[in-house]
């Protein structure tokens, strides 16, 4: 549990998230076009020193979701919920959905919905988190 | 090179032994091995040993020389840790030692001790063999993972929750003369479609259970085997590694484990075997879905082709290539850093013929070992062949 009392430092992925949920999620990319996301020195699929920030589309696609119903600790009261990967332009990020009915048979999330990335926090302790949204495409 | 037997090899039951140390476990499987070998363990120059989350379940680092006292032997002993494939990667380390002509005699395998926890420690536990940053903080939990890959699958391939429960059924059913095993009983598809849901769409009963348990294996080479008058049949023949991102949304196929495939090539190559020459394999089944993905990195079915092994017989006890007779970490059990252990322990009983599942692979000559860490991004696949 690292997010009890004052939360763990980690640098490069901190600025990363603040950058997110004020609106400017980025991806850091290579001169191959391969994206990640930091902190990075090189590329994680070719090794390229020269990784250049490069903001993420405003909305994403969602690739494969999961409703999880045994939870961890630190999810204990977030549970269930909908955590997803979703493909932004050169990257995917995995999140949880937010502001739809994870119990539910209708108005849930499917494979090929059109999401916008945030930052939200977990019910269970307020940790931050990777917040997807439905939109209309 | 020289050539490398396995003489002995030993397993605990597994199952719930919340009250048994670590130590206690690895030495009760230890002890199963020296005896199967026939080998005196002060011929032991090295333990390799595996171990995944001994330091939160039992706060207990540095368990090797632990590990190395509780099997009563004084050689370099190291913890080897890749996750669900810490013994895996242990049992080909002491390989390619024996190979190499290092060392005569070997030992290997894991241990891990997890019902100590409660469901919510293990889960905890589990997840840390994925992203912390990127994926444990997003919700990630270790059926979580597997459930994000069935679902990418289900949509890449087709298939459904029906299809997974036959691996279920089938590896359960298997299980049920397997002395070692956790689970001892049947399960109907039926009874595993109407499970409860843990990470959709994965339910109870397409999940491996929580598990305590050791793996031990005494690794010689030839010519020590020979010299000793050991009854060592069985060879290691192949051994491969793989490495992916470590991240499951960072994979370029999300329906796939590539590091399991070129595990899968390298071993075949070093074993000078094919995918068409195996006769039966144990998989990482930690998730009926793992089971899938395995045999089709392991070329044992096409890519699409795997979710319907299980169901149309191709891969159950008298199917052309039974996959899992131990009952696979499905039913027998998966007690993490024991597991790669585990599976060479077992098909080198089943290709000696003293396994109870035997009499479903008389004939077989060549068998294969896929063991995986995380969601894949480490992968380690041997091939055992029968050598006299």
């Amino acid at each position: 549990m690292t997010d009890e009392g004052a939360p763990t430092a980690n640098a490069g992925y901190d600025e990363w998230i603040d950058a997110l949920a004020a609106g400017d999620g980025h991806a850091l990319v290579c001169p191959e076009g391969h994206g990640s996301l930091p902190p990075r020195r090189v590329c994680p699929e070719c090794g390229a020193a020269d990784l250049a920030g490069e903001p993420l589309p405003e909305t994403g696609t969602v690739e494969t979701y999961t409703v999880v119903h045994v939870p961890s600790p630190r999810f204990a009261d977030d549970a269930p919920y909908v955590t997803a990967v979703v493909r932004f332009g050169p990257v995917r990020l995995t999140g949880i959905v937010r502001g739809i009915d994870p119990a539910g048979d209708e108005d849930g999330v499917e494979v090929g919905a059109t999401v916008e990335a945030d930052v939200g926090e977990r019910e269970t302790d307020g940790g931050r988190i990777v917040a997807f949204r439905p939109v209309e495409p | 090179m020289t050539e490398v037997r396995v003489a002995g090899v030993g397993l605990t039951r597994f199952g719930s032994h919340p009250e048994r140390t670590g130590r206690d476990l690895f030495a009760e499987a230890a002890d199963s091995a020296f005896a199967d070998a026939g080998v005196d363990r002060t011929d032991v120059e090295e333990l390799n040993y595996g171990n995944f989350m001994g330091a939160l379940a039992e706060h207990q680092g540095h368990q090797a020389p632990l590990m190395a006292e509780a099997a009563g032997v004084r050689c370099p002993a190291t913890r080897y840790e890749s996750a669900c494939a810490s013994a895996g990667v242990a049992v080909r380390e002491a390989v390619r030692t024996v190979r190499s002509g290092e060392a005569d005699v070997v030992l290997a395998g894991g241990m891990e001790r997890m019902t100590n926890l409660d469901t919510e420690g293990a889960t905890e536990g589990l997840a840390i063999a994925a992203d912390d940053l990127f994926e444990v903080r997003a919700g990630v939990t270790f059926p979580g993972a597997y459930a994000l890959m069935a679902r990418a699958y289900f949509e890449a391939h087709g298939g459904s929750r029906e299809d997974l429960a036959h691996v279920a059924a089938k590896n359960h059913a298997n299980a049920l003369p397997n002395e070692y095993a956790q689970f001892r009983s049947e399960v109907s598809v039926e009874e595993a479609l109407d499970s409860p849901p843990v990470a959709e769409p994965l339910h109870l009963y397409d999940a491996c259970p929580i598990t305590d348990g050791a793996s031990a294996l005494v690794f010689v080479s030839a010519e020590y085997a020979a010299e000793n008058g050991l009854d060592a049949p069985v060879s290691v023949t192949g051994t491969g590694q793989g490495t992916d991102r470590m991240a499951l949304a960072d994979r370029a196929d999300l329906a796939a484990t590539p590091a399991a495939a070129a595990a899968a090539t390298a071993a075949y190559d070093d074993a000078g075997v094919g995918s068409g020459d195996v006769d039966l394999a144990e998989v990482h089944d930690c998730f009926t879905i793992a089971e899938v993905l395995a045999i089709e990195s392991l070329g044992l079915a096409e890519p699409g082709e795997g979710i319907s092994a299980a169901r149309d017989g191709r891969t159950t006890a008298d199917g052309d290539v039974p996959v899992n007779l131990s009952g696979g970490l499905k039913a027998k059990g998966h007690p993490v850093g024991a597991t790669g252990g585990s599976q060479i322990a077992e098909l080198t009983r089943l290709l000696r013929g003293d396994h109870p599942n035997s009499e479903h692979v008389p004939d077989a000559e060549v068998a294969v070992a896929h063991n995986a860490g995380g969601t894949v991004a480490s992968a380690v696949v041997h091939v055992l062949e029968v050598a006299e």
